[in-house]
């Protein structure tokens, strides 16, 4: 796939077509892919790579690489997709300066999963068929490629491109995952353990603002929380309620457009579930306005931006054991 | 050189958590190491080393400076501070050793900043040795032996037994509260754990990484490098790298009103915030690029060129582990290394 | 200096002088009724408003003031917007004094000097211009050379009128931007102004003012045949400690809380081009 895809990018460049190109470069490791632009055959051909951990979304990436001069091809795999699709929707990137490839995935794990499954002093990875190796510093051990996935792709909700210019591969569909199993759980919990669970986790934050950062749903050109005039503006949690409300309020502003991509969960340094919070929203939402998924359709309305007379009242919230 | 056996670990632990208050590595509920206060249950973390570095205990992401009172026209100003307690801190790498001596550069230069300084005078670093370290970890390019660690007191953990060795008064003082659970001896173990990690060391990918030409001579050629533009690209702007740098100090004070007066604290603040450097008429550092070419200058560059060409970096690796798009002080220092010869 | 040096002090106002539409300079003591701390010219102070902001200010008052210190500050944001708006006897915090200061006693001692400000950039000129007016004897010949965009917004315009255009070998030359009613003066923009002054080569020039206005006075000092080493100027950037520790007022190794503000022009040639 790798060779194609610079094959085609080479293509393109070369044409004129597209000015630059948004991919993954190769790092000092096997896993430490960074996104990057390439502008020309010579970059394309010394550092691009695409490989079992290009797990960043390039999507964001597009706000500001629109806005230049010229197209800029990006390659997509099917969750970017949805966060291309919604940003469109929210007119936060320039379409016709945009040439998108829709690219097969797997599933992409990272070093830190890597790590979290005991895989220490790592020089090289390699993927053959569903089988990990990685050779370390202390031996070579292998992995099934289902055991070092993180969570976002065992339960992957989509290997369906939902907007594109050209395919590379074939296009999957749209997978009947278990994404909502650990709401469902939460959801049964008592109040009081719910916020144990919560607590337990967001104490550990220690407000880097990657979640809010990498979050496609996240493009206000200035946040509330860096806003000295909002009154809320924060560098640091002055205490635990102030640390949750950074949390809550974010995940209410991204309900309805959140893809669930997963990026938050990812580059949290400190491993916090922090999809669980978006989940949840999807869930309600889903139940309340019926199943509605962001970045699907960009034409498509959001049920908490549009008004429709069968609307769910508030009052439904309390039916469904809201207020226990 | 003291000895332990591991089975008695935890009540060393006791003994120490009974007078003064013990911090160790422990798995927190994601699976990674964190400080805690020990109390009895707690077991020592396996992992190589914390999220979050030991800078936390002498510098805190966030603390109390004054208080103020206000009524009328008048302020009344307040000193919270209470007497700080005696700490230990167990378990701490030499990578975090280090940072310790960099962060004093900062911190005990005229004028003495007197929180931090209090907490230092009240803290007992206890280290202890790398035995597996990651393909991450790159100490030894800034002359750091993570197979003999610094600190009050040094340790190694060598199969069954912990190995004890004391290096300042406030580290005897320690061993001596200890005394009733050590035994001498445990050179010979110590001595081959140390040689079986030095081989690894030198095998690290990262151990022959160059730093030539970097500090205060040429200053301006890699200011004005146009590598920046390129290193920064992937950047987003967040403050991860920042927060889990043990030598990162950079700090904001803020005010909040807690209803019936105001408390001004501080807070880690980081370089590659955008309002790090924005005033009312402006801002030196507009873009991405600037911000990031600030905090890797710092390390590199301005830090040694006012400290005697020590370098403001420890090679602990964690922002190689934690940058969310996989940019870090590595690939900066390579990209740069061509740009002054 | 305070040991504890981020516990501020408490300061009075005990007089709001109202210079220009945007200007207003505040006289501050202790609550002894004396002076807060001792300073030189060119230092800075951080004053406070709990609740409010903290911010650094040049003092515009000279040492030789016993009684009290001046800060003349233009309104430009959170905490400047308050200041103008509180009333005499208002306690406000103040801690310093902070960085370096212009060589009075030292490089500039015996040598004629030229003053260039812009608009509020007289502020920490008017510390020099009053500590050298004291010791007279000490210098040389003086010349100030001061412009702003209207005669309304120039700063201490009484106290220019009164006491250094009064003075014995002291040459004011004023300037506004734009032509207006009941000013007879010069009309045009302080570099310019500069160059048709020639000032006397061999004195040592002191300027601040927008960086734009720095730009070209410099540019135009240059043509007219003064070095780098001649000119001083005052650095301003966004500080919260103030002794170089928080890590963002730095122009490349240099604090400008600590190192700097003040800095002459080949030492900042020295340094990267980021203020």
């Amino acid at each position: 796939m790798q060779e194609m895809m610079i094959a085609k990018a080479r293509e393109l460049l070369k044409s004129g077509a597209v000015q630059r190109v948004l991919g993954w470069k190769a790092g000092e490791f096997a896993y430490d892919v960074e996104p990057a632009v390439f502008e020309s055959a010579q970059e394309l051909e010394k550092s691009f790579v695409y490989n079992d951990f290009c797990g960043s979304n390039l999507s964001k990436y597009l706000i500001a690489q629109s806005r230049k001069e010229g197209k800029t091809l990006v390659f997509l795999k099917p969750c970017d997709t949805y966060s291309f699709s919604q940003l469109l929707a929210e007119h936060r990137i320039v379409r016709e300066n945009v040439y998108a490839i829709g690219i097969p995935c797997q599933g992409k794990t990272d070093g830190e999963t890597l790590k979290g499954k005991g895989f220490t002093g790592i020089l090289s990875a390699q993927c053959e068929g569903d089988t990990f190796t990685v050779h370390t510093l202390y031996g070579d051990k292998t992995a099934a490629r289902a055991d070092v996935l993180p969570e976002r792709c065992l339960n992957c909700k989509s290997k369906k491109h939902m907007i594109y210019d050209e395919l590379l591969g074939e296009d999957g569909e749209v997978l009947d995952s278990h994404r909502f199993d650990m709401v469902e759980k939460l959801e049964k919990m008592t109040p009081d353990e719910r916020f144990a669970f919560w607590r337990g986790e967001l104490s550990r934050c220690i407000r880097c603002n990657a979640c809010r950062n990498v979050c496609p749903a996240c493009t206000c050109e200035k946040c509330v929380f860096d806003n000295d005039a909002s009154g809320i503006a924060q560098k640091a949690a002055a205490d635990s309620f102030e640390e949750n409300m950074f949390h809550i309020i974010r995940a209410f502003h991204v309900a309805g457009r959140c893809t669930d991509c997963g990026e938050c969960s990812r580059v949290c340094p400190q491993n916090i579930p922090l999809h669980l919070l978006n989940r949840k929203f999807i869930k309600d939402i889903n139940e309340l306005y019926g199943a509605y998924q962001a970045g699907e359709d960009p034409d498509a309305k959001s049920p908490l931006t549009d008004y429709t007379m069968n609307d769910a009242e508030p009052g439904i919230v309390y039916h469904r054991g809201g207020n226990q | 050189m003291k000895q332990l056996s591991l089975e008695k670990l935890n009540d060393l632990f006791a003994l120490i958590g009974q007078t003064e208050a013990l911090y160790l590595p422990v798995d927190d509920a994601a699976g990674q190491a964190a400080y805690r206060r020990w109390q009895p249950g707690y077991t020592l973390s396996k992992a190589l080393n914390t999220v979050r570095s030991a800078k936390d205990f002498f510098f805190p992401q966030t603390e109390n400076l004054v208080d103020f009172k206000m009524q009328g026209k008048s302020i009344e100003v307040i000193d919270p501070r209470t007497e700080q307690e005696n700490f230990v801190l167990f378990g701490v790498r030499a990578c975090d050793a280090r940072s310790f001596s960099i962060l004093d550069k900062v911190f005990l230069a005229d004028p003495v900043d007197t929180y931090y300084q209090s907490r230092r005078e009240h803290g007992t670093i206890v280290t202890l040795a790398c035995t597996r370290p990651e393909e991450t970890c790159f100490c030894t390019v800034f002359g750091i032996d993570p197979a003999e660690p610094a600190g009050d007191v040094s340790c190694w953990i060598e199969e069954n037994t912990l190995f004890m060795k004391a290096n300042t008064p406030k580290g005897d003082a320690l061993l001596t509260l200890a005394a009733p659970l050590l035994s001498e001896g445990g050179d010979d173990a110590v001595a081959a754990q140390q040689a079986a990690t030095r081989s690894v060391l030198a095998r690290l990918p990262l151990a022959k990484l160059s730093l030539d030409g970097m500090g205060g001579e040429s200053m301006l050629k890699l200011f004005d490098s146009d590598k920046w533009a390129e290193l920064s690209q992937a950047c987003i702007g967040c403050g991860t790298c920042t927060f889990v740098c043990p030598t990162c100090q950079c700090y904001d004070i803020k005010d909040f009103n807690t209803g019936d007066g105001v408390r001004r604290f501080r807070c880690w603040d980081s370089c590659m915030y955008s309002d790090f450097t924005r005033m009312a008429h402006g801002n030196p550092r507009l873009t991405q690029r600037e911000r990031f070419r600030q905090r890797f200058m710092h390390k590199l560059v301005y830090f040694p060129a006012n400290n005697h060409g020590e370098y403001g970096c420890v090679g602990c690796g964690r922002c190689l582990s934690k940058c969310p798009v996989s940019m870090n002080i590595v690939k900066v220092a390579k990209a740069l290394e061509g740009e002054v010869k | 200096m305070n040991s504890e040096t981020l516990i501020p002090k408490i300061g009075v106002v005990t007089d709001i002088r109202i210079d220009t539409p945007d200007v207003r300079t505040f006289r501050v003591v202790g609550l002894d009724g004396k002076k807060a701390f001792e300073h030189m010219p060119g230092q800075c102070a951080m004053l406070s408003m709990p609740g409010v902001g903290e911010a650094m200010f040049s003092i515009t008052s000279s040492p030789t003031n016993t009684e009290y210190m001046e800060f003349s500050i233009k309104k430009c944001g959170c905490l400047t917007d308050w200041l103008h708006a509180m009333e005499v006897g208002q306690q406000i915090t103040i801690r310093g004094p902070y960085g370096n200061y212009f060589p009075v006693e030292t490089d500039l001692k015996g040598q004629d000097l030229v003053f260039i400000a812009g608009g509020i950039g007289l502020a920490p000129l008017r510390s020099v211009i009053n500590y050298v007016r004291a010791k007279r004897g000490n210098y040389g010949k003086l010349q100030v050379i001061y412009g702003s965009r209207s005669k309304e917004d120039l700063v201490d315009y009484q106290e220019i009128l009164d006491e250094w255009m009064a003075d014995e070998g002291v040459e004011v030359n004023l300037t506004i931007d734009r032509e207006e009613e009941g000013w007879d003066g010069h009309v045009g923009f302080v570099p310019n102004y500069v160059k048709e002054l020639e000032p006397d080569l061999k004195s040592k020039v002191l300027v601040c003012g927008p960086p734009i206005m720095i730009k070209f006075t410099l540019a135009g000092l240059k043509e007219l045949g003064f070095t780098e080493t001649q000119v001083y100027t005052t650095m301003e950037l966004r500080m919260k400690c103030g002794v170089g520790k928080c890590g963002r007022c730095n122009i490349g190794n240099k604090y400008v809380c600590k190192d700097g503000p003040v800095f002459r022009f080949d030492q900042l040639d020295e340094l990267p081009d980021e203020y």
